[in-house]
């Protein structure tokens, strides 16, 4: 038996295959989407650079150098320079490990927030489901944008108080997906096998209904993951995120306002990072979404 | 021969009316409280913005060299001293009451300031809206006519750079171009300046001003300015109607009464906008209506990036100044459209649907 | 006179992950003014073969034929200007289910009128006549009333008479009835038939009459052809049915049930008798 065949067996015979066959599977139907490798891609190269962001990046994110400022784009600095005469490829390269920060706890602080609450409305039902689906649907009803400028406005600017912000503002989505899947899985059959086993409402579901909501999670969340990085960049450039000099691809834009008629390439060129990574979330959400989740295509 | 009786199918008119009535206003209401209900929350929400998030309010009006003296006494007008609950609900009977507190940095009272910059926001997102439902609609049923063909790739790429373009980037990039390079539209703000103050605001909006008042000159130069950022909404809620249409033509195509369509001869263009197209226009509505909210909201970092003397420039400069009462009073008004957009849509799409009805 | 449609060796294929799949591979008949039905199981490729004959495949199918000509015009060849003239006018479908086969937000009379006067000019007050006509036609009492009604409006029978009505009101030479009893309920099955039946012999119309139920087809028509996998493997008068020599056909009818059954276990079909797989 090859290793392909222990994958894609029909009967797998233990957990492990079966999850790892399942991952397989998802993984061959994304390689056939073009789109969604290239998504993979750039995400791996995201991680790569945050990773290795000392070693890629040519010059310090901060070194000032008052005699190099402004400097079009060239061989040295591939990116130009900015006012301050800092390379903006290097300060490009270091800003991912910010963008990367942002996104992953967003993600981390919210999507689990919002599975919580939907699992817990879904499976109770009555009023419990009320009560937090109308706060969710109070939150769905607002502008995401403009409630997490609120939220900064009365925390402080600064990177910390910009993550929770974001986040705050995302859950209530993922919180109407995780309770939506719960009612259809509320039912069914095996859950009241375990529940007649004996297994308390939390063992329910933690162990029986939050793992099959993870795959149209994981969807919505990478999906999402594009909004999470312009509504953060949006923050900085407004002067609200990351505070200089933290190299924010946001505030690195708002920086280059001054210069865009003359300057072209301070502001535009963090916007290029900005863009290519969003779209690489959105390529991989969307191929995600055709394996995973197929008949959710267009509501969003 | 057994033929079904029609009253079977559906009952006699008289009784459907009263039916229907009935429906009607239970829905109303059920609207109305629905309404009522969000735009509490909305309080709530911005009431813990604002008065229980910041460690001491206090200190943001009084500034940290105030004696202890001003300090109670600013706490006691602030009616901060009495317990949160009863701080909420003079906070909604004041906000009923038109009453959102005085802006500090521009010292009127933020209501006022709102309804004057309103306007602005209002005219921009109303131009933008119209461009991406005038583009954005028929890209997308084109997109999804032609499936897999070079077009619909091109759509949905312009569809994703819609989710992936920071707005306030695509507007300074534009200004670069358009403005600084090509000179093909006005700069930053409505008017150039010599024109600034020439007509008197009736609507708010120069566009319809400057018509009434007759100056086509002004006309024509808000025109000028207002094109570029109008634009740049316009691309971000063409991308997201064009996709959305898009989805919902795909839909409609796969059903079998497409099929019956052709079945019949009908013409393909006649399939595609009678047949396909016709029942979409509904869900449609209400992705204008998202759209429409979105840009509110998009114009925030539009406005600053133009220099636009709107309801988003207002806020942003308010968020630096921590100017907490315009802040919160800009939130609840961009709030307050938003939740009224998104209900509306939603209770217009129970009212056109045949099947919902 | 040349019968009114040839088909040979007619093959539909759609691409797959593992290369193209052919659901019909080479079926071959051909048809007068007779009534003909097409039984298979689901996924015979019976379905796809009224699609063909309409030239409704869409891309990525693909359909080739050596002769698949309607009253010696060459399907295949011609284009879909041509093929419009066509549908409809000499060649209509009546589909499974009216709840999708009908438009949600047209009403029914709008919906019978688009499919006349996309073939003839008429004035307003004869479309309305005849649309009248036609749905007293197949029986729909209240026709005037009926016509104002959204397909939701109505039941899944009268649903299904109102396709019928709108398929046959441009008089066309065949009907295809892809499967136009299946989501009804039984006891409207047979009077949907009937009214097909009977509009279709007073016409002298072609009727392919697809089903996956061999007792229905061969009640309502003169000839049988047994599909499986994308093949003919049975070709028989209706009446000679009780003779079918296939075991796929043997298999199938003795699978069917009957009023007073001794058996205490009906038989599955044993595929591996025929099939090569």
């Amino acid at each position: 038996m090859t290793t392909r065949d222990w994958l894609l067996a029909d009967s797998p015979t233990s957990r492990l295959q079966a999850n790892v066959g399942r991952a397989y599977r998802v993984f061959t139907a994304l390689l056939r989407n073009p789109l969604s490798v290239l998504g993979g891609i750039i995400i791996l190269v995201l991680l790569l650079t945050a990773l290795f962001a000392p070693l890629i990046a040519p010059f310090s994110p901060t070194g000032q150098n008052l005699s190099q400022r402004l400097l079009p784009p060239s061989g040295v600095n591939w990116m130009g320079t900015d006012e301050l005469g800092r390379d903006i490829f290097s300060r490009v390269v270091w800003g991912s490990q910010i963008t990367l920060t942002i996104v992953a706890l967003v993600a981390l602080i919210s999507a689990p927030l919002g599975l919580l609450i939907g699992a817990i409305a879904g499976y109770f039902g009555g009023w419990i489901d009320k009560i937090l689906m109308g706060f969710t649907d109070i939150f769905l009803s607002l502008p995401k944008l403009i409630l997490a400028l609120a939220f900064v406005a009365a925390l402080g600017p600064g990177i910390n108080n910009a993550i929770i912000a974001i986040a705050i503002t995302s859950w209530p989505a993922y919180a109407r997906i995780a309770r939506a899947e719960t009612l259809t899985i509320r039912n069914a059959e095996y859950i009241s096998a375990v529940q007649l086993a004996g297994a308390g409402p939390i063992r329910v579901i933690v162990q029986h209904i939050l793992p099959l909501c993870t795959s149209s999670m994981i969807v919505r969340v990478t999906l999402d993951m594009a909004g999470v990085i312009l509504t953060a960049a949006g923050l900085g450039f407004i002067g609200l995120g990351a505070q200089p000099p933290l190299p924010e691809w946001g505030a690195m834009i708002s920086r280059g306002r001054t210069f865009i008629l003359d300057q072209w390439w301070v502001a535009t060129m963090p916007g290029f990072a900005i863009i290519i990574v969003s779209l690489g979330f959105c390529f991989l959400g969307d191929g995600l979404r055709d394996v995973l989740d197929p008949k959710s295509e267009g509501k969003s | 021969m057994t033929t079904e009786q029609p009253t079977l199918a559906s009952p006699p008119p008289d009784k459907i009316s009263g039916k229907r009535a009935r429906r009607q206003l239970s829905a109303l209401a059920g609207f109305v409280i629905t309404l009522f209900l969000t735009f509490l929350g909305l309080l709530a929400i911005t009431f813990f913005i604002g008065r229980v998030i910041p460690i001491d309010p206090v200190l943001a009006v009084v500034g940290d060299r105030a004696t202890q003296a001003q300090y109670d006494a600013a706490k006691i007008a602030m009616g901060l001293d009495r317990p949160l609950y009863e701080q909420f609900v003079s906070y909604v009977v004041n906000v009923f009451s038109g009453d959102l507190g005085r802006s500090v940095s521009t010292g009127r009272a933020v209501a006022d300031d709102l309804s004057r910059f309103f306007p602005a926001t209002f005219e921009m997102a109303t131009l933008g809206i119209l461009i991406g439902v005038a583009l954005g609609v028929p890209l997308g049923v084109t997109a999804a006519a032609r499936q897999g063909s070079w077009l619909d790739q091109a759509i949905r790429v312009v569809g994703l750079l819609g989710y992936s373009v920071p707005a306030f980037w695509l507007g300074l990039v534009g200004l670069a171009i358009f403005y600084a390079r090509l000179r093909w539209v006005g700069g930053p703000g409505r008017l150039d300046i010599f024109y600034d103050g020439l007509v008197s605001p009736v609507t708010g909006m120069i566009l319809i001003d400057s018509l009434i008042q007759g100056e086509i000159d002004i006309f024509w130069n808000a025109v000028w300015h207002i094109v570029l950022p109008a634009s740049v909404l316009g691309f971000f809620s063409l991308a997201y109607i064009a996709r959305m249409t898009r989805s919902f033509m795909l839909d409609q195509l796969s059903q079998e009464f497409v099929t019956t369509a052709r079945v019949k001869g009908v013409p393909e263009r006649v399939v595609i906008w009678r047949h396909a197209f016709k029942p979409i226009r509904v869900p449609l509505i209400t992705v204008i209506g998202l759209s429409y909210a979105g840009l509110l909201e998009g114009s925030v970092m539009i406005e600053t990036v133009f220099s636009w003397p709107g309801i988003g420039n207002y806020l942003t400069t308010a968020l630096l100044n921590a100017d907490m009462n315009a802040v919160l009073g800009s939130t609840l008004v961009i709030g307050s459209v938003f939740i009224v957009i998104n209900k509306v849509s939603d209770v217009l799409y129970r009212v056109l649907d045949p099947r919902a009805r | 006179m040349s019968p009114l449609l040839e088909v040979e060796n007619l093959r539909v294929s759609f691409p797959t992950h593992s290369g193209r799949v052919e659901v019909v591979k080479g079926l071959s008949f051909t048809l007068g003014r007779e009534r003909l039905g097409i039984v298979g199981e689901s996924g015979s490729g019976k379905s796809m073969t009224g699609r063909s004959i309409l030239k409704l495949i869409r891309k990525p199918g693909e359909v080739t034929a050596d002769k698949l000509r309607f009253d010696g015009i060459d399907i295949l060849d011609q284009s879909e200007k041509q093929m419009r003239a066509i549908r409809g006018a000499r060649i209509s479908m009546v589909m499974q289910d009216p709840k999708f086969s009908l438009n949600p937000v047209m009403s029914v009379g709008e919906q019978i009128a688009e499919a006349l006067m996309t073939h003839q000019k008429l004035g307003r007050r004869e479309v309305q006549q005849r649309i009248l006509d036609m749905l007293t036609a197949v029986r729909i009492n209240d026709p005037e009333r009926v016509a104002k009604l959204y397909p939701h409006e109505v039941s899944g029978g009268m649903g299904q008479r109102i396709m019928i009505a709108m398929m046959l009101i441009p008089e066309p030479e065949l009907l295809i009835a892809d499967e136009p009893t299946s989501a009804l309920d039984v006891s409207v099955q047979a009077q949907v038939l009937d009214i097909i039946d009977d509009l279709v012999t007073r016409k002298g119309m072609g009727l392919i009459l697809i089903s996956h139920d061999l007792a229905l087809v061969s009640r309502y028509c003169d000839r049988i052809l047994v599909m499986n996998a994308g093949r003919v493997v049975e070709e028989c008068a209706a009446g000679q049915l009780a003779e079918a020599q296939h075991p796929y056909t043997r298999g199938l009818l003795a699978a069917m049930p009957v009023i007073d059954e001794t058996r205490d276990e009906l038989p599955v079909l044993d595929r591996t008798q025929w099939a090569g797989t």
